[in-house]
């Protein structure tokens, strides 16, 4: 079913008797060419490109709950393509490009706003880096502009000008940046990947990994065993427990990170906004409410939820930015369990077990890279090969030292 | 509009308002009265107004459905200004008198509200409808439709104006933490009152009595508020206790600590001067006991969202406590008997009562009031109020009553926030047909009450007291129940009833406008998981979470898919309780006072020189110090460099790490600490020393100065002090511990100046004491040691450079730095002294090649910054392995560079890319990037630092240098980053 | 959160920065034939376990005391918390003990 203006306004008529399931419900067979361990915004967007990029058949999504109710369910829905280095700037670039077109290939609105991000500068060295960065950016494809005070002033007149403890300098306006309904981008995935033949197994968790001589066989589940030809695992924050399965150690904590929700509020902010002397950034959904975030709360955890203090400090820097927020209300905090690995930067690559594949390590930053996890995942599950974009994303990384540290803080996961 | 001293329209008699108080009020301009005791939400009520906002979505009327915080509809502006609040609820907010308060999400007003047009479209509105279009074509998506939804969505709005207010934050301990001051809390509160413990008591609501306030049975023979009063004054006159109005605990966190905001001047026009708005108390409990009450359901049934229709215990709290009634004649609509009480409380107060409605074929009779058992409200009638309800009566016939009000009951559920927010699951109880909590509390938390299931109030006091006394025997603590008094004990008698089955949309979620047939359309779209119902159809995502809709909803939802509400589940309950102001919870860390301001001791003489400071961390320093007629940083920078190199400069240093390190072992641990070695360093001598983390990236450098055999002074980078201290402890407790050695981190004990330039050595001849030789023969380049100054002040001295002059830094005790520099000013006058900021610091560290942060940014190693030959192979030392991985020490790699415009230039772009001169500009060629760049007047060009790939062998190679950002590109030369004295004459003079 | 310090009581977890998995007090032999393999095993990996985690706290706002916490990752609870010098002198020791046995 094609969804349209049309289509609406012919079901509004006729009582939307016609609005089919968007995804199905099946029962798990004996066996999958593919299943994809995970069913987040990367392991439903890895199983849809599958079918449609590779044209591979009889692929499952194993989901442990409800399909979208990982991190893509609770994230701050912020989409860029800013980053520093080699490594990881052609990856987002591709991932943003996804972005742009992904409602017209999902016929799925998931509200892809561009309405740009900006973030700000505080001082001088902060501005070389911009610099440095932003020239990156715009040598790698994408887009990117070094503003001064003005020019921040006048995108965001209700900032700290006048009174600030750390004066803005300016700002990196990255304009292609911007936010998706996140939600809707896990069911848009599900419904495309589910109308090309994909299992979407929902309740179905993994308790264990066949493995024999070094090459997977299939999974065990709480819905029986599975057998499989490859196995792809995309469970974020969840990586440690599955990949235990197979025995293997990864270079990744899992810590907790907590975002925020404003009550609804008419427009007040346009695009996101980042704080560069804080641990805050901010944008406003179309609803209304500000959804901003900022550090994680520091210790390993799995509890998805957070502390006090950390959203203290959040509100903090909240009103050290924009000392209007005072009068708006926090609404609600989540926490979200995030796979923070060594160097910041994620995994899409093979493991020692033949037919094992594993996606991880996204930090903070799998939303913005689910189509292009998707894709990359999905070119590598089929050709055995990494997605040029995504060659840098190996395992093996740490021991040849070619580290993709944008923060630059080394081996401390919870410091990126 | 009132006339002063008339009887409002809907004011009832007696109530807990104070009749001599008058208060004067506006809403939407208008002016009302209302007394002391009121609410925003009362004393409108009291004037007769129905109508107080808007839905989110088909701007539907709204007026009250609650008396209590759960409130999804009368949300509304108050305040103006800089003190403007959105979304505040006028069921909690306290009238004052000037309050002013503005309905919102409306235009051009409340009563004709253009945006209503979206309930005539309401069938193309359905859930999830916009998932389904707007996609076409694609770029209008920003420009068009979006911006469309963004105005038409939102409710309040901030005015953009600084907040005015103060806000506070504070800690408290306790050993129980008491939630919500009803029976059960009260009754919990006396309880470990009296035992003796620690307890803190808080209510969110204005006066304590939870619901004992808006009934009217007797506790033994004193009215709930009297009884209320009798125990309050009880526990007030325990020193034990600390009971805290207005005070809404919000969030359940580790290890007992809530989080709660008091708030202290909400109910005032403003704080008084000095005083706090709110404060933000964190509270660390040994034990909690949450007794935070349940909250009404509706009833789901076509055209429920009626200004006018509310639920039947508000009713019944508008009534007795607020002497304010709906309408002058009020429908009851339940499933449960307790909903009988409102119809016999609004008729002893002169309010007509047509009909209960009674969904229950069996319900009970009330003397004088007719029921009509087994029936239903199917419809309402009415356009910005109620006006009649359609019946629809056990025999099928439908009956239209004429009312003003309904008083509607789906039953109670627990207030189970706080009982969830550690992710425990609640469990549904058959008996009152509702979730209780499950088994897995926060840890030390109990639950009391109306919050635990208990409906019945003797069945509440009975279990505060219960719940008390289990938790402070967990304590050790014996307590026993005080006297209870008799009060209302009836058993919960409630037959399960969501909906009225109908054709027309029923209400769900009142503020979000989710109805029952946006439940079906998700079902039917295989959105069954609760989780999914909530994202599809915004479900309880509205500024009441849920608080009133969320039961109703899945019950629908489980009556649909054949399931049991039990296998249903909820949505996960996450903090806060109820929203909270940003302001608290940023408290006091406003503007100047974000964070903390470091300041050097010899600030102040520097702001008396004019100087222009800049942040460094937390840290103030002196930038550069502008002569009378310099009107353009870079003069006084200028300036400040040449008379550095042609005769002497200082320059505070005191924000450089400092750490002291000490004992028999201090050498081999600094060994381990650095990527060169130490041991062998001569007493009288400083090294400069790399440090690499773990993973082989060099992170800081600086010197370590051999004071004594056993006693060394390590200087760091003013960015990594804390990071390096951490550091050296780890090694030194985890990695070393049978080493001797003591580290103190002496940042803030000394003052530190660096003196450079050819007069340097003059300058400190006569500053230093006579005692001491400072001729290059007996203090060398690299030299320390203990001096005095000034006449017998203990001083350091070290002979080290980051200019590239013959330059020494010395440090007094902290008391003395201000001291010192006035000395040093007063005895440079000879030579033409001048202090010289952060910015001349840094352009004579890029002459003479020095790394800084810009260069030691977290991803380079020693080979990368050509300090490869540094790195010892005869010790270990944090970082030594891995900084051998090919990734880090690769020949191919990045080398830290000079930079020279073939041109000279005023400024070069710290930031720039580097690309072959003739070669393509894109990010597969790119050859480095500029770290560092500054005017250099001794060269009299901009000069800068860069790495490039395999600089060291690329001396005399043109790059270009790009800064598309920017717009600009040049050619630059690779040249030795030390552009002044390369082979270090000067320094050694 | 709250630390109970072994010396100076119950602290907030505020006054500590985190550093991780306390496998981190077993730095490899630097000259051993695998030490990069051991180190990278040392620095990169980890267990991160659902469940008791051992880690390491630094009471930097504090006496400035590295700690061994005993935490459950899954409820935050807290079941031990050490003075890392003493579990490091305790594994010292313990080594020493099995190689004079051994």
């Amino acid at each position: 079913m094609r969804y349209s203006a049309f289509r609406l306004i012919k079901e509004a008529l006729t009582g939307h008797k016609g609005w089919r399931p968007q995804w199905r419900d099946p029962e798990p067979q004996p066996h999958y060419d593919y299943v994809i361990i995970g069913g987040g915004g990367h392991g439903l967007a890895t199983a849809y490109y599958l079918a449609k990029e590779f044209e591979a058949a009889r692929i499952a999504v194993l989901e442990k709950g409800w399909i979208g109710g990982g991190n893509v369910g609770r994230n701050t829905t912020i989409i860029r393509s800013n980053y520093l280095l080699d490594g990881n700037a052609p990856f987002y670039e591709f991932s943003l490009k996804l972005w742009e077109n992904l409602e017209q290939d999902l016929n799925y609105n998931a509200m892809v706003s561009q309405r740009g991000i900006l973030n700000l500068v505080h001082t001088d060295a902060q501005r070389d880096a911009a610099r440095r960065r932003g020239n990156a950016m715009i040598l790698h494809g994408s887009d990117a502009e070094l503003l001064d005070p003005a020019g921040v002033r006048a995108l965001y007149p209700f900032l700290n000008f006048d009174d600030a403890r750390f004066p803005i300098k300016g700002g990196l306006l990255h304009r292609r940046g911007g936010t998706v309904r996140h939600d809707a981008v896990a069911w848009g995935y599900a419904r495309g990947a589910d109308m090309r033949g994909v299992d979407i197994l929902q309740n179905c968790e993994v308790t264990g990994l066949r493995i024999e001589d070094g090459k997977v066989l299939g999974v065990d589940t709480t819905r029986g065993y599975i057998s499989a030809g490859k196995v792809g695992v995309s469970v974020a924050g969840n990586s440690s427990r599955v990949m235990g399965l197979a025995g293997m150690r990864l270079p990744i904590e899992s810590h907790v990170l907590q975002a925020f929700v404003s009550e609804g509020l008419k427009p007040f902010i346009p695009g996101v906004i980042t704080f560069g002397a804080g641990h805050f950034y901010c944008s406003q959904s179309d609803k209304g409410g500000l959804v901003f975030g900022g550090d994680i709360d520091m210790y390993n955890s799995y509890a998805q939820r957070g502390n006090l203090p950390v959203v203290e400090d959040v509100v903090e820097s909240g009103m050290a930015l924009i000392p209007a927020l005072g009068r708006a209300r926090l609404l609600r905090s989540w926490g979200g369990i995030m796979d923070m690995s060594m160097d910041g930067s994620p995994f899409i690559d093979k493991t020692h077990i033949d037919g094992l594949y594993f996606n991880g390590g996204w930090c903070y930053g799998g939303f913005k890279a689910t189509p292009a996890a998707g894709y990359c995942f999905a070119h590598l599950l089929h050709t055995d090969r990494p997605h040029d974009t995504a060659a840098a994303y190996r395992l093996d990384r740490f021991m040849s030292g070619h580290m993709i540290d944008e923060k630059g803080q080394g081996a401390q996961p919870n410091l990126h | 509009m009132t006339v002063a001293g008339a009887p409002l329209r809907n004011r009832l008699t007696g109530g807990l308002i104070d009749r001599d108080q008058t208060l004067n009020f506006q809403f939407d301009g208008k002016t009302f009265q209302g007394h002391a005791g009121d609410t925003l939400a009362s004393a409108l009520m009291a004037n007769g107004v129905q109508l107080m906002g808007r839905s989110f979505k088909y701007h539907r009327p709204r007026g009250l459905l609650s008396a209590g915080s759960e409130e999804p509809n009368a949300l509304v502006e108050l305040r103006r200004d800089g003190r403007q609040e959105p979304n505040t609820r006028a069921t909690v907010a306290e009238l004052y008198d000037g309050l002013e308060a503005q309905s919102q999400n409306r235009w051009p007003s409340l009563r004709h509200d253009m945006m209503a047009i979206n309930d005539r479209f309401s069938t193309f509105l359905t859930a999830g409808f916009y998932y389904k279009t707007f996609m076409w074509p694609k770029a209008f998506w920003e420009k068009l439709y979006e911006p469309i939804i963004r105005k038409a969505a939102g409710l309040g709005s901030l005015t953009g104006q600084d907040d005015p207010d103060a806000y506070d934050k504070g800690f408290l301990h306790c050993d129980l933490l008491v939630i919500g001051a009803g029976p059960a809390g009260l009754s919990a509160a006396l309880t470990a009152g009296r035992a003796g413990a620690q307890v803190i008591l808080a209510d969110e609501d204005f006066r304590f009595g939870g619901r004992l306030l808006s009934e009217t049975q007797a506790l033994s023979d004193l009215s709930g508020a009297d009884w209320t009063a009798q125990v309050l004054a009880e526990l007030d006159s325990l020193p034990n206790v600390r009971t805290m109005m207005r005070t809404t605990v919000f969030g359940a966190y580790d290890h007992g600590i809530y989080g709660a905001v008091e708030r202290n001047a909400d109910h005032l026009v403003a704080p008084a001067a000095g005083k706090p708005r709110q404060t933000l108390w964190r509270i660390y409990s040994k034990r909690a006991v949450v007794a935070a009450g349940a909250i009404e359901r509706p009833i789901a049934f076509e055209n429920n969202d009626r200004p006018g229709v509310m639920l039947a215990g508000a009713v019944r709290a508008y009534a007795n406590r607020w002497a304010a009634t709906p309408a002058a004649s009020v429908v009851v609509f339940a499933n449960n008997d307790d909903a009988h009480q409102t119809a016999r409380d609004l008729r002893a107060k002169g309010v007509a009562v047509p009909a209960v409605v009674d969904v229950r074929p069996d319900a009970p009779r009330i003397d004088g009031i007719e029921v009509l058992a087994g029936a239903r409200i199917v419809n309402t009638r009415g356009r910005l109020g109620l006006g009649s309800v359609t019946v629809q009566l056990a025999n099928g016939q439908t009956r239209e009553i004429a009312c003003g009000g309904l008083a509607m009951s789906g039953g109670w559920n627990p207030n189970l926030g706080l009982t969830c927010h550690q992710r425990g699951r609640p469990v549904w109880n058959e008996d009152i047909h509702a979730f209780v909590p499950g088994g897995n509390l926060p840890a030390g938390q109990y639950v009391a009450g109306a919050a635990a299931g208990e409906l019945s109030t003797a069945a509440a006091l009975r279990s505060g007291a219960a719940q008390a006394i289990a938790a402070l025997a967990d304590l050790g603590m014996a307590a026993a129940a005080p006297e209870l008094p008799e009060a209302e004990d009836a058993a919960v008698a409630i037959t399960p009833f969501w909906q009225v089955a109908g054709e027309k949309r029923a209400w769900l979620d009142f503020q979000n406008d989710v109805t029952v047939k946006d439940v079906k359309l998700a079902h039917q779209e295989n959105f069954t998981a609760v989780e999914h119902l909530k994202r599809y159809t915004t479900l309880g995502m509205a500024t009441d979470q849920g608080k009133t809709s969320n039961v109703g909803a899945l019950a629908v939802m489980a009556e649909l898919t054949g399931k049991s509400i039990a296998q249903t589940g909820t949505t996960i309950f996450r903090p806060p309780y109820t929203p909270v102001s940003m302001g608290a919870l940023a408290g006091r860390a406003v503007g100047q006072a974000f964070h903390p301001t470091r300041l050097t001791p010899s600030h102040t003489w520097a702001e008396e020189q004019g100087a222009v400071f800049v942040e460094v961390g937390n840290w103030l320093r002196a930038q550069w110090f502008p002569k009378p007629g310099e009107t353009h940083w870079r003069q006084s920078v200028d300036r400040e460099v040449t008379q550095t190199r042609k005769s002497v400069g200082v320059c505070d240093v005191t924000t450089l790490g400092k750490i002291d390190v000490q004992g028999t072992d201090a050498a081999a641990f600094l060994n381990m600490i650095y990527a060169n070695g130490f041991a062998g360093l001569p007493v009288g001598k400083v090294r400069y020393g790399v440090m690499l983390r773990e993973d082989g990236v060099a992170y800081d450098d600086g010197t370590a100065a051999r004071l004594a055999e056993d006693h060394f002074v390590v200087t760091t980078t003013t960015a990594n002090a804390a990071l390096v201290y951490q550091n050296m402890e780890f090694v030194r407790q985890c990695l070393c511990p049978e080493m001797d050695v003591q580290l103190i981190s002496t940042t803030e004990a000394w003052a530190q100046y660096a003196v450079a330039g050819p007069n340097a050595r003059k300058l400190l001849q006569k500053i230093v004491d006579p005692d001491y030789d400072l001729s290059n023969e007996a203090f060398p380049f690299m030299a320390c040691g203990e001096v005095t100054v000034c006449g017998g002040c203990p001083a350091r001295l070290f002979r080290i450079s980051f200019s590239g002059e013959l330059a020494y830094e010395i440090a007094v005790p902290t008391r003395y730095g201000d001291a010192l520099m006035r000395e040093l000013m007063d005895a440079g006058q000879a030579f033409d002294v001048r202090p010289y900021g952060t910015e001349a610091l840094g352009v004579m560290r890029i002459e003479k090649g020095h790394a800084a942060g810009n260069e030691l940014n977290g991803t380079t190693s020693a080979a990368n910054l050509g300090l490869g030959r540094m790195l010892s192979s005869k010790k270990d030392y944090i970082g030594h392995v891995l900084s051998q991985r090919p990734g880090l020490a690769a020949e191919d790699g990045l080398r830290l560079v000079g930079l020279k415009p073939v041109t000279p230039v005023q400024s070069l772009p710290a930031g720039g890319h580097l690309m072959a001169a003739g070669g393509p500009v894109d990010a597969a060629h790119d050859q480095g990037y500029v770290t560092s760049a500054a005017y250099s007047p001794t060269l009299g060009t901009a000069i800068a630092l860069g790495f490039v790939k395999r600089g060291a062998e690329r001396m005399g190679e043109q790059l270009r240098l790009v800064n598309p950002l920017e717009r600009q590109e040049l050619l630059v030369e690779i040249v030795s980053s030390h552009f002044v004295d390369p082979e270090g004459e000067k320094l050694r003079a | 959160m709250i630390i109970n310090h072994p010396l100076l009581g119950p602290r907030d977890a505020q006054e500590f920065t985190y550093l991780g998995d306390a496998e981190l007090l077993n730095r490899p032999y630097w000259l051993s034939e695998t030490a990069l393999q051991q180190f990278h095993e040392y620095l990169y990996l980890r267990d991160n376990p659902a469940g008791t985690h051992r880690e390491l706290w630094f009471h930097e706002q504090g006496d400035r005391s590295w700690l061994v916490v005993t935490r459950d990752t899954g409820t935050h609870e807290i079941q031990n918390v050490e003075l890392a010098r003493d579990v490091a002198l305790a594994r010292r020791a313990a080594r020493t003990a099995g190689e004079t046995r051994g």
